[in-house]
């Protein structure tokens, strides 16, 4: 027997209404049920983060939690980062610093930084500009098997200065 | 501008950006999961729960009559004998009795071998039913230990026993070199077992077509062209009624896109239950399904004259590779023995293997394969010999690396059936200018600022030889439409290396066009028939070649209807931005698109008997490799406390012959060293007495993060053009990890002191605290 809800989730700011199975992972119901297939699945145990999706604008595990659990809440996934035809400041610094290969994790790590990026706006760091040493430690969270990391170090750290000095008055 | 020529320049050499980029970062990849067809079904795997064993029996009922559950299929459903064969046989090895059937039918020899499968409605109810599936397996020992597995009192595995293959390669008198010695230096060094393990699992989905019989798969990358005729010839189809599709790959490093049990299972059960069939591993499943690699044991030595001049050199290799030979048959041992004597001068050199079956997952190749764990030994030998000769590590390479002019030197082996001939180059001033570069970055001060704080800090040493570019051919179409879009079908595949920018860059070049103007198709069997796949860093050198020479055949052709159209001599065009025009009349010009739609059929510029449309398809045949070259140089401080290893400071010098995208170039270093860090010190794939994984999630496999991997220093070097091109290009997939064990091993040595080699690989933290306790092994 099913245990079957019927929810109501905004995804990257278009609400969805449907039937969803309890036990179905916000992954599975993003990529299979919703067409959000730009949301990769790397392990399935909340390692690698490669399915970091922003739930009400907090970096979570796609894998780690359930379609039913994201019920009347706001997803934002990678497909909703670009304006219309243009790259987000964030993608084009990934592009730039080639902070991407095969491209598998680079979802997750787009959506992971745009979670921390967003904290630092908020003023929830320390309010100073951000060192690489703090940038390396956000996205130790997550893994890629390509680059070796240091393009998404320096795509990350570039966009943080950039809205940041934005801000300034 | 160009002057003197009708080909412009720029579009090799240039760090454009990629083309792969912007579908990458916006989520619209298509990777193999991602697809989705009407009706599809969902396949998964039950995999054996013990490490060796006799299969009794497969009770399927309880998973038959789960909810959503079309079918499960055992050994006994399958066309008898199926087996999967060698696609690279070398040296006449004989593995037949070795190859791992498709689903085994009565004996069990690793954890995760497939046994059934079950094939429901969704992947849930799938995985649900596949748990009901009552295996009785009469449990055997397990076999972990390859010494001793290849010795007369261990469990069979086999009727033939468990060594697959023992072969020797090399030339000249090493006994002769080692009697006449005035040092003999020789240690052991084990290689952990560890693999490519990319960040995208499997996925496979086989679409058939009811009408025609076709079958369309999305998810085989690297080899699709072999792939799609072996699937041809294993379910008797023509393999034309077969299309491979290009689809985006979340890396593959050797180990993905090898003709796998469920690169049959799956079209099999396409075709059997005329439906589509998806299929994805889990991370679980992966780690016990795919191809492990390096696991080895070195008995090395290398006989000295008073000076420090190489003699003679010997390795005797046990190899463990797992439990079936795979689709990689004996290469990566082969390239071990076979790429030993590295950029040195050995005038004697004997290199034995065994390749032994043990109860794990059986092994394939792994980016730098055989180098990676030859390199480590070697340097590792060369290291602990500078010490007993009283010279420096890097004077004791110096003294023995080829120089310019020994080159080219063809050593009596071959591998992957080609003649060992190292081409070119001048490896002794690479490794000045990886020093000078390294002293420049402030490698030494930051070694000798450590040390006077207290601290216990390594500089790490290692230089490598490389191979690339193997053929035997490569074919590329290239194609200009009506718009004067050009399109280049290529047989490379895209795994993540960015080959579609560089074949885009190449094209360009040849073609007189602009690389935007540029698209690239990879891995299309229907598009490329003809292609040899992206491995073993040939990509760029053989599928480069071939676009040159079918672009540059497209080039002559549009440069003979243009001048028709122009009413000009050919030889007085140029060709450049897509615009061919003639030379000193800028206005008297024709673009790409125009000079396509004058090839249509019914053209008047088409004469009597031309085939129309502006394309060519070449093929580019080579018979040697091309071997680039490199320096590895690590600054490590290790943790006494701990056995923690932090990697400070890290540079990779490589020789790259030309690079076609010096960003991607680079970009290949760093996630190569990458790997390689997480090889040398924290990636093992371990098994308890009984033969069961414990590194079965990412928990226990560790992969480097961003906390592990400094930022990777490149110096590239365009010296030695290869002469076995016409780009004078050289593979860049591997030399960012093949030295990475080697300088690893040399910077903890270093650090800890230690007179003698540090013996084994990974050195994670419980290994390094008992170096730091007992020392290193002679």
């Amino acid at each position: 027997m099913k245990d079957t809800h019927l929810i109501r989730v905004r995804v990257n700011g278009r609400e969805h209404e449907l039937a969803v199975e309890s036990r179905r992972t916000l992954a599975d119901m993003l990529r299979h049920d919703l067409g959000y297939t730009g949301t990769h699945l790397g392990c399935e145990h909340g390692i690698c983060g490669a399915c970091t999706v922003l739930v009400d604008g907090a970096p979570a595990r796609a894998c780690l939690m359930f379609g039913v659990q994201a019920d009347g809440q706001d997803v934002a996934t990678v497909e909703g980062l670009a304006d219309g035809e243009d790259l987000s400041d964030l993608q084009q610094a990934f592009s730039d610093r080639h902070g991407l290969q095969c491209g598998f994790c680079t979802p997750g790590f787009l959506m992971l930084a745009e979670g921390y990026l967003a904290e630092l706006q908020a003023g929830r760091g320390d309010g100073g500009e951000p060192s690489e040493q703090q940038i390396r430690e956000v996205v130790a969270a997550n893994l890629c098997r390509c680059t070796g990391y240091q393009g998404i170090v320096e795509a990350v750290l570039e966009t943080a200065r950039r809205r940041q000095a934005m801000e300034m008055p | 501008m160009t002057t003197g020529t009708s080909i412009p320049r720029g579009a090799i050499g240039a760090s454009m950006a990629r083309k792969e980029d912007p579908r990458l970062l916006r989520g619209r990849g298509r990777f193999g999961g991602d697809f989705a067809r009407p009706g599809q079904l969902w396949a998964r795997l039950v995999r054996s729960p013990v490490a060796h064993g006799r299969l009794r029996s497969i009770g399927t009922d309880d998973a038959a009559r789960a909810d959503g559950v079309v079918t499960v299929v055992t050994a006994a459903s399958l066309p008898p004998g199926l087996a999967i064969p060698v696609r690279l046989q070398v040296q006449d090895a004989d593995l037949r009795d070795y190859l791992q059937p498709v689903l085994a039918a009565d004996t069990v020899r690793y954890v995760g071998e497939p046994v059934a499968v079950v094939v429901a409605g969704d992947p849930y109810a799938a995985e649900d039913a596949a748990e009901l599936v009552d295996l009785d397996i009469d449990e055997a020992p397990a076999v972990l230990d390859a010494a001793a597995a290849a010795g007369p009192d261990a469990p069979r595995l086999f009727p033939g026993g468990n060594v697959a293959a023992d072969f020797t390669l090399g030339y000249g008198d090493v006994a002769g070199a080692f009697a006449r010695a005035d040092r003999i230096v020789e240690i052991a060094v084990e290689i952990g077992r560890h693999g490519a393990v990319p960040l995208e699992p499997r996925a496979l989905l086989a679409d058939p077509d009811p009408a025609t019989g076709r079958l369309s798969i999305f998810g085989m990358t690297k080899v699709p062209v072999f792939n799609r005729d072996l699937l041809a010839t294993l379910l008797g189809m023509d393999e034309t009624l077969i299309h491979v599709h290009a689809v985006d790959a979340g890396g593959g490093f050797g180990a993905r896109g090898e003709f796998y049990p469920e690169d049959f299972l799956v079209p099999w059960l396409a075709r059997t239950l005329r439906r589509p069939v998806m299929w994805v591993e889990d991370r679980g499943e992966h780690l016990v399904a795919v191809n492990h690699s390096r696991q080895q044991v070195h008995q090395i030595a290398a006989a000295f004259d008073t000076s420090g001049r190489i003699l003679g050199l010997r390795d005797d290799v046990v190899h463990d590779n797992g439990a079936y030979c795979r689709t990689h048959g004996i290469i990566v041992p082969e390239l071990t023995v076979a790429m030993l004597p590295g950029p040195y001068r050995v005038p004697a050199y004997r290199g034995r293997v065994r390749v032994v079956l043990t109860s794990k997952t059986p092994c394939g190749t792994y980016r730098a394969p055989g180098r990676f764990e030859g390199s480590t030994a070697r340097e590792q030998l060369l290291d602990v010999a500078a010490h007993q000769l009283k010279i420096s590590r890097n004077e004791i390479r110096s003294r023995n690396l080829l120089r310019a002019d020994e080159l080219p030197c063809q050593r009596s082996m071959s591998t992957l059936g080609t003649d060992v001939v190292l081409d070119a180059g001048d490896y002794p001033a690479l490794l000045a200018a990886a020093q000078a570069e390294a002293d420049r970055l402030g490698y030494p001060d930051e070694v000798e600022r450590g040390r006077r704080a207290g601290r216990l800090r390594g500089l790490g040493v290692a230089a490598f030889l490389e191979k690339s570019g193997l053929g035997p051919q490569e074919t590329a179409d290239v194609v200009v439409s009506r718009t004067g879009a050009v399109h280049v079908f290529s047989g490379g595949t895209s795994l993540g290396q960015g080959i579609e920018t560089v074949l885009a860059q190449i094209a360009a070049d040849a073609l007189g066009a602009d690389p935007d103007q540029v698209s690239v198709v990879n891995g299309d069997t229907d598009r490329q028939p003809f292609g040899g796949g992206s491995w073993a860093s040939r990509s760029t050198v053989v599928a480069g070649s071939a676009v040159h020479a079918a672009a540059g055949a497209v080039r002559d052709r549009a440069a003979e209807i243009a001048a028709r159209m122009l009413e000009a001599d050919p030889g007085d065009l140029v060709s450049e931005h897509g615009r061919i025009s003639v030379r000193g009349d800028p206005g008297a010009a024709v673009t790409l698109a125009e000079v396509a739609r004058a090839t249509a059929p019914a053209s008047p510029y088409l004469r009597p008997g031309e085939p129309a449309g502006l394309s060519a398809r070449r093929r580019f045949e080579v018979a040697h490799m091309t071997y680039p070259y490199g320096v590895h140089l690590a600054v490590v401080d290790v943790d006494p406390g701990t056995g923690g290893v932090q990697v400070l400071r890290y540079l990779v010098a490589y020789e790259v012959g030309r690079a076609v995208n010096p960003a991607l170039v680079a970009g290949q270093l760093r996630g190569g060293a990458a790997q390689g860090i997480g090889g040398a010190l924290l990636e093992e794939f371990c098994y308890d007495e009984n033969g069961q994984p414990q590194s079965a999630t990412f928990m226990d496999y560790r992969m480097p993060t961003a906390a592990e991997v400094p930022p990777i220093d490149v110096l590239i070097t365009q010296d030695s053009p290869a002469p076995g091109n016409p780009l004078g290009v050289r593979g860049a997939g591997e030399g960012g990890v093949s030295a990475a064990g080697a300088v690893l091993a040399s910077a903890v040595r270093d650090a800890l002191g230690l007179a003698g080699s540090v013996g084994r690989l990974p050195l994670t933290p419980a290994r390094v605290q008992e170096l730091a306790t007992n020392g290193g092994g002679r």
